[in-house]
């Protein structure tokens, strides 16, 4: 059984130009121990269906799926006390500017006791042992001192193993990650990617990546979708994906890569919208 | 020939801290000497707090260095002391990461692409008109876009705008700030596609400052690495990645994400073998 799954999510949004549909008809599964990519540009509506699942979008959205499925919970019919028991404990996410993710009044302590305080409820003790363990966990020196900082004390790669060292505090089954390195250099990228990974290894936990990095994909996901506008244009695994692509529109972003550049141009994805034309 | 740029030990400070707590002085750059030649492409790269933001800053003459000198088309530019008068300004220009954040968004498009004339030469507003109608059409715009607002357009319209908005004043050379790190993939391609046409088209000289290596190998004649205010490396584009020398740049090399079919392959089959021991 996988561990999230998910059948025909949609997602629209009342706008004041009439609906718009961000997520038309996606399904999607990802299992324990697997790493899951959802790629695409702007306007894919990736980002969209995570928070969506995580009940994270403002009320002008409207999220209807036949099926929604975590753990053997439906999270569809489920009570919204009961969902707050499962999000941010058992499904935990992170985002992409961890500086601006985290609450800057509160020290990083304070932010991440939070978290073990309302899903494990554990006492004051017990508490600052598990965050020094945790901000331990993601590589952060002098964890104890560093548990009263404030986050703009902190650099950007610093603000984001913490945003991880909360996600991961109460041994979640399925970590969401969203972009969770496009502000980050890319030496500090390749540090948290490599953070991430290992916990996935160790844990075991389900990991969802969503990127626009075909370069993170390729370094990280086990199984990829391609989504465009909504659709989801593509899903194979990671080598197949990069070996032979079905869609036209992987096939395009792929070709627009810098690295894959043959002549003078690069090719665009307006380019192969024309080749693919009749 | 006279290179269109030159610098010569370029160096700039700033002083930090002050009323409370110790006055430090900060070294944002240490020292950066360079020469492009024309129609040539200079990439800098570096990570934030490399300093390339502050060097770039002085070669578009907004900041002056604190010391070293800077040389447009072998005229030696000092504008802490003289300033910048409107000939020079019309010889650099520049082009932001943001383009959401560097279009004025109470201004139509065509009042964006004409105000550099406005303030730099004493064209009729007719003229200034056609011309930046022209430039609209050379960049891949229509005549429909010439009376909206920067709302109205995506963020790879945005920035074929603000590459428009820099052209108006035929520069000989364009500073190029992270142009492609805000976009998509497949955008990221079509403005680099146009500045390679623009290029070819204006015997155009860029300086352009990224932190993505795949975009700097494709587009860089010559690159420079910075790191921490100082030219760590520098080279030709196939010298430099052939054969980095200096740690800094190979650890950039190491830390780029790979996307080609072996390292992908190599990778699953570590992940297997970690699974099953």
């Amino acid at each position: 059984m996988a561990l999230l799954e998910i059948k025909n999510l949609t997602v629209s949004f009342d706008t004041s130009a009439g609906l718009f549909h961000a997520v038309q008809g996606i399904d999607l599964s990802v299992d324990a121990r697997e790493v899951l990519a959802i790629v695409g540009e702007s306007g894919s509506g990736k980002s969209v269906e995570m928070l969506a699942v995580m009940g994270l979008l403002p009320s002008s959205a409207t999220v209807t799926a036949d099926r929604m499925m975590f753990d053997g919970k439906d999270l569809l019919g489920m009570a919204h006390a009961d969902k707050r028991k499962i999000i941010g404990k058992d499904i935990a996410m992170i985002f992409q500017e961890p500086v601006a993710s985290l609450n800057p009044c509160f020290t990083v302590g304070f932010q991440l006791e939070e978290t073990l305080r309302f899903h494990l409820g554990l006492d004051k003790d017990a508490r600052r042992k598990r965050a020094i363990e945790l901000l331990e966990q993601v590589g952060i020196r002098d964890a104890e001192q560093r548990l009263g900082a404030y986050p703009h004390q902190m650099s950007g790669g610093q603000c984001q193993r913490v945003m991880i060292a909360m996600a991961i505090a109460c041994n979640p089954k399925l970590l969401i990650a969203d972009e969770p390195t496009t502000a980050l250099d890319v030496t500090v990228q390749k540090q948290i990617l490599e953070l991430l990974m290992g916990l996935q290894e160790r844990t075991g936990m389900g990991l969802i990546m969503i990127t626009h990095n075909i370069g993170v994909v390729a370094e990280t996901a086990d199984r990829v979708i391609v989504q465009y506008k909504g659709h989801k244009m593509e899903e194979s695994d990671v080598l197949t994906l990069f070996t032979a692509p079905t869609s036209p529109y992987t096939r395009a972003l792929l070709a627009a890569l810098p690295d894959n550049a043959t002549g003078d141009r690069l090719p665009t994805v307006g380019d192969f919208r024309e080749a693919a034309a009749p | 020939m006279t290179p269109v740029l030159e610098t010569r030990n370029i160096t700039r400070d700033y002083i930090a801290g002050g009323i409370v707590g110790g006055r430090r002085i900060i070294h944002a750059v240490k020292g950066a000497s360079l020469s492009v030649e024309k129609g040539k492409t200079l990439a800098i790269v570096g990570e934030s707090g490399s300093g390339k933001s502050t060097l770039a800053r002085i070669l578009t003459l907004i900041d002056p260095p604190t010391s070293g000198e800077l040389l447009i088309e072998g005229e030696p530019i000092d504008i802490s002391r003289h300033g910048v008068s409107k000939a020079m300004r019309r010889k650099v220009q520049m082009v932001f990461q943001n383009p959401y954040g560097s279009l004025n968004p109470r201004q139509k498009i065509g009042d964006v692409l004409a105000e550099p004339l406005v303030i730099n030469t004493n064209m009729p507003a007719s003229e200034r008109a056609d011309r930046a109608m022209a430039m609209l059409k050379k960049v891949g715009l229509g005549p429909e876009h010439f009376n909206r607002y920067p709302h109205m357009f995506s963020g790879g319209q945005r920035q074929r705008i603000a590459i428009a908005r820099a052209l108006m004043l035929n520069p000989s050379l364009l500073v190029l700030d992270e142009p492609v790190s805000a976009l998509d993939l497949s955008v990221q391609a079509q403005i680099l596609n146009l500045l390679a046409d623009l290029q070819d088209e204006f015997g155009l000289t860029y300086v352009f400052i990224s932190h993505d290596l795949s975009v700097v190998r494709y587009i860089a004649d010559e690159v420079m690495v910075m790191y921490l205010g100082e030219v760590v490396e520098q080279g030709t584009r196939e010298a430099v990645f052939a054969n980095p020398q200096h740690a800094y740049t190979q650890a950039l090399f190491a830390a780029t994400p790979r996307a080609d079919v072996a390292s992908i392959k190599a990778r699953l089959a570590r992940r297997a073998l970690q699974a099953a021991g």
